[in-house]
């Protein structure tokens, strides 16, 4: 009878399933009652370390609670198991009676349920594979047996129908999820990262890749929605003055030395701003261009910030689980410092030296919590260090300020060299490249903890990068203004010639329609906007260049050299002077958001930029990952990778709203040129959306807009959401401060949980002082522990002297803490005052661990009380 | 993967699948993984469920666990006869645990096992200097060492008795914010 099979199947199943949780029972025990526990290690004293008996003890001991009822697994086991035997007694009987009554069938539905449960949390028990395996075997034998009996004719059918269609979904899920992991690009190439350096540097790799898709995406938007557009249906290159090369550059606009500098050909180009007409729909599909050129634009921020902020959210919820406990500094430290991951000898080798350090950092810490040794000096070197660093941002700030000046100068003489064409950018990388490693010495004055000095540092780096980016938005912005007063009087001289052209033709024969003015003729007005792109673009070639250059000498060139002329060199490279780079965390990402925030600023006004950043994201992931492994040696102040992702994202964020500042003014208040871009002879930009809604939409939704446009609307929703703001902020407040309440409490609750224990364990040791006296011989026999062999010997032998000390040392404790029992019976007391307990504890802990440890620390017992 | 022989079953594979935490493909880049360590003893062909165990010697050679300082222990801990003799499941089970999707629940009580030096089922002091020795390659004095560990027990221990069981070490280990990012295996 099949039935019977399964019903013996279930009993084998029970037995394993049994142990476990007797198993897991003993661990919970050791915390819900003292006594027990107390009780359960002194007879695992006894008898050493013989662990079998100790299980069988115990589940001896699990067994007579089972009677007792005590715990509540051990109530809901006893659930399952009348439930679980008579169920399979109904399904043998089943198979005689063929009819289940309703209770029966739902006590099935209820184990069926149970058992599609433990398959799906297989792979969260603690078991072996083996047992795991079977078990789960058997459950989906059972599953696949019962499932089907479960309803009964139309019900049944649809029940099983249900039942396969949930199977197959499952099956889909986990071959879609097999899938999407391998669609993750660079897991490999990361993962292969990671093992060699850690988490920290695969921090920034992982960044990377997260900008690469944010990039990729709002590529595709500006690609397929702007430039695909134009260039399909767009009028095609020479139609248009904008669309041509004037006829005074025409002859070098082939030569790579201008192309290099984005003149020539690559200006007049759909990368660029100015090459954009003005037409309102564009081909046979009508397609409304300056309007999406002006949408993208807008959701190119709007994408950017929804993203950031979507991450920065959940990193946030992510970090909120591990709150900043102070209680385990040791502990922690202990158990989860080391990083598995680690698969590099450099790199294990820096994590010991690491760990050391900060183990003996945190002994100093504890031993001498507040030292304070001149602190004048310390607050003085302090602001010195500060006000050295505000003089080098400004300094750099200004210097930026008159090379752009000069720049601006240059650029109106005519024949002027390579260094004076880039005097710009090669100003700013050299900045970039020496500031910080100047601020770091700068910062040594400062003497702060190096976690905190980090955080100056990547401020101050920060400071600077926004200093300089600032003050050449501002050199920009003359220029424009510039070119603005500039393209008044050109736009006159436009309309001139081309009125006094038809008229001159016309004047002459009047009766040929006269050759249309070729367009590489007409004057042009400087299109400010497409000089903007430009500078955005030329700035992040540069960047670019100047990275990769950095990386190759830097990093490979000196990894090179370190390693081969070692071989005949008088002193040791690799340890001593160039030795090897380490992989720049925080200057990498620094570098990272920072060229984002250019991308962000240039994409409005040249489109084409979002397609080079993308380039550069793909070259650096593979430049850069082949450079870390070849060539850079791992950090060795570990910088936590998990806590500060939200920094970089939050950075990232300030520079995203920074760079939103500038696009978001020149759109709002600067006319836009009258001769180039989608939005020229508008007054204003954004009139390119009044345009649409009057002339394409019905007119109620134009009213409505006007409705909504008027501030009377805007002011008091603006109201509304500083409102809200001010509320969720107060609520949010609200919250953290019951947080804060409920750790302090839960802290108060494990301090006095600490003191009873304490007296309970204390009474108890008296207990064992009397158990030792009777039986000394018989334990120290079985002491010594197996691992420890070579001490074995002499432990036995130093075993009884150490024993006596400890047996009267503990002795005195206890006289000692039932003292302090008498005098703090109530638990309240014991809370106010923390100390004394903890001290007593430590008093009393000594002399046991002697008798559980003879042979490292023989003389602590004698020592210590 | 790449020659057509089989390997396992595709039952094998869901079943793996259901137990640990891997997918398909990994499940059989691990068997290659175990395959290459000792091409002569282990089968290609898993199908019948050969009766194979590594020595631990082997297995603690492998580049992901080369560098830890608590390899053998590792080891140790995932084996089912506690010698550190690893069959192909074992194995699998060890980088399921080890894996970042385990729960900080199942990767406590593996860690819990691994930092138990002598197998007593409580965290000793004993325990605690052989972690921290292993730790710092022994570069901390006696003293420190005695300071350190003494500061462990003083902070982990909620019962009082000198030693941390396993319900300290997870009420510890809960609250510890690098636990899952560090205890973690990439293969």
């Amino acid at each position: 009878n099949k039935n019977g099979e399964e019903a013996d199947l279930e009993e084998d199943a029970e037995v394993p399933r049994q142990k476990r949780t007797a198993k897991k029972k003993s661990h919970k025990m050791n915390d819900s009652d003292g006594e027990s526990e107390a009780e359960e290690g002194a007879s695992g004293k006894k008898k050493g370390d013989k662990k079998a008996s100790i299980k069988d003890q115990k589940e001896a001991e699990n067994k007579e609670k089972q009677t007792n009822k005590k715990e509540k697994e051990q109530n809901k086991k006893r659930k399952k198991n009348p439930s679980e035997s008579s169920s399979s007694s109904s399904a043998s009987n089943s198979s005689d009676e063929e009819s289940l009554s309703e209770e029966e069938l739902a006590r099935l539905m209820e184990q069926v349920e149970e058992k599609k449960k433990l398959i799906s949390t297989m792979r969260n028990k603690p078991w072996r594979m083996m047992k795991k395996l079977a078990l789960l075997r058997e459950a989906q034998a059972f599953v696949e047996k019962f499932e089907g009996a479960l309803g009964k004719g139309k019900g049944k059918k649809f029940y099983a129908y249900k039942m396969m269609m949930a199977k197959k979904w499952v099956k889909f899920k986990r071959d879609f999820d097999n899938f999407k992991t391998q669609c993750i690009p660079w897991e490999m190439k990361i993962k292969e990262v990671e093992s060699h350096f850690g988490s920290s540097v695969a921090s920034y790799f992982i960044f990377l890749r997260w900008m690469y898709g944010v990039n990729l995406v709002l590529f595709g938007l500006i690609f397929g929605l702007v430039i695909i557009p134009e260039i399909l249906m767009g009028m095609p290159y020479g139609s248009i003055p904008r669309k041509t090369v004037p006829r005074a550059e025409q002859a070098t606009a082939m030569d790579f030395s201008v192309l290099w500098d984005f003149e020539g050909y690559i200006k007049y180009s759909a990368v660029f701003y100015g090459y954009y007409n003005n037409q309102r729909t564009i081909g046979w599909l009508k397609y409304r261009l300056p309007m999406a050129y002006f949408m993208v634009g807008v959701s190119v921020f709007g994408y950017s910030l929804m993203v950031v902020i979507r991450s920065m959210a959940r990193n946030a919820n992510e970090s909120t689980g591990d709150g900043d406990d102070n209680n385990f500094t040791f502990s922690w430290k202990m158990f989860t410092s080391w990083d598995y991951l680690i698969g590099n000898p450099e790199t294990a080798d820096n994590k010991f030296a690491s760990i050391t350090t900060s183990f003996k950092e945190s002994i100093v810490d504890e031993q001498e919590s507040n030292k304070d040794e001149n602190i004048h000096l310390r607050r003085f070197l302090r602001v010195l260090a500060n006000v050295l660093i505000i003089c080098c941002l400004c300094g750099s700030g200004y210097l930026i300020y008159f090379v752009v000046k000069r720049s601006q100068n240059f650029s109106k003489m005519q024949n002027i060299g390579w260094y004076e064409r880039n005097e710009v950018e090669i100003v700013m990388s050299l900045l970039g490249m020496f500031c910080p490693p100047l601020f770091e010495t700068i910062a040594a004055l400062e003497d702060y903890h190096p976690r905190i000095g980090l955080k100056w540092q990547l401020g101050r780096i920060f400071a600077l990068f926004l200093g300089n980016l600032y003050t050449f938005l501002l050199a920009l912005m003359d220029d424009v203004n510039e070119k603005l007063t500039e393209e008044v009087a050109i736009k006159n001289i436009t309309y001139w010639t081309l009125f006094s052209y038809y008229n001159s033709s016309a004047v002459n024969n009047s009766d040929v329609t006269p050759p249309p003015l070729d367009p590489a003729d007409v004057p042009r007005g400087p299109c400010w906007e497409t000089t903007v792109g430009i500078e955005f673009v030329r700035l992040t070639v540069s960047d670019i260049l100047v990275t990769y250059v950095t990386i190759l000498v830097g990093d490979f060139i000196r990894a090179c050299f370190v390693r081969f002329v070692n071989y005949c060199w008088c002193w040791d490279l690799e340890a001593g002077f160039p030795s090897y780079a380490e992989f720049d965390i925080s200057g990498n990402v620094l570098g990272l958001i920072f060229n984002q925030g250019m991308i962000w600023m240039g994409s409005f006004y040249a489109p084409g930029l979002v397609g080079i950043n993308v380039l550069r994201l793909l070259t650096s992931m593979y430049f850069q990952c082949w450079a870390v492994m070849t060539s850079n040696v791992p950090h060795e102040r570990v910088f936590k990778a998990s806590k500060s992702n939200n920094f970089y994202m939050g950075l990232l964020l300030l520079i995203l709203f920074l760079s939103l500042l500038p696009v978001a003014y020149t759109i709002m208040s600067l006319p836009p040129s009258f001769d180039c871009g989608p939005f020229s002879g508008k007054k204003k930009m954004f009139d390119v959306i009044q345009e649409t809604i009057k002339q394409d939409f019905p007119l109620f939704v134009a009213k409505i807009f006007s409705y909504v446009a008027n501030p009377g609307l805007i002011i008091p929703a603006v109201l509304l959401m500083v409102l809200a703001i001010y509320y969720l902020n107060a609520v949010a407040e609200a919250y953290q401060h019951a947080n804060t309440e409920l750790k302090k409490k839960m802290q108060m609750q494990r301090e006095e949980e600490k003191n009873k224990r304490n007296n309970k364990a204390t009474t108890n040791s008296a207990m064992q002082d009397l158990e030792d006296l009777l039986v000394p011989s018989a334990k120290s026999m079985s002491q010594p522990k197996p691992t420890e062999e070579e001490n074995k010997s002499d432990s036995t032998k130093r075993n009884s002297p150490a024993k006596k000390e400890g047996n009267m040392a503990r002795n005195s404790n206890t006289t000692n803490s039932g003292r302090g029992d008498m005098q703090a019976p109530p638990p309240s007391v014991t809370i106010t005052r923390p100390p004394r307990p903890s001290l007593r504890a430590s008093h009393h802990k000594q002399p046991k661990s002697v008798t559980y440890q003879p042979g490292p620390y023989p003389g602590m017992g004698r020592g210590k009380p | 993967m790449g020659n057509k022989q089989t390997i396992f079953t595709d039952e094998q594979l869901d079943a793996y699948q259901d137990c640990t935490f891997f997918t398909r493909k990994e499940i059989l880049r691990l068997h290659g993984r175990y395959h290459e360590m000792a091409p002569n003893i282990v089968p290609m062909d898993y199908t019948q469920d050969p009766d194979v165990k590594l020595p631990i010697q082997l297995i603690i050679n492998m580049p992901e666990l080369k560098e830890n300082p608590f390899k053998e222990r590792i080891v140790e801990a995932f084996s089912e006869d506690g010698e550190g003799n690893l069959s192909f499941n074992d194995f699998v089970d060890m980088f399921s645990v080890l894996s970042e999707m385990a729960p900080r629940e199942l990767k406590a009580i593996y860690a819990f096992k691994i930092y138990d030096f002598n197998t007593d089922n409580f965290i000793c002091k004993s325990d605690l200097e052989k972690t921290l020795n292993k730790l710092t390659r022994e570069e901390l004095t006696a003293e420190e060492i005695t300071l350190v560990c003494e500061k462990v027990i003083e902070e982990a221990d909620m019962d009082g008795d000198g030693k941390l069981a396993f319900a300290d070490f997870e009420n510890m280990i809960s609250k510890a914010p690098d636990f899952l990012s560090t205890f973690h295996i990439r293969i």
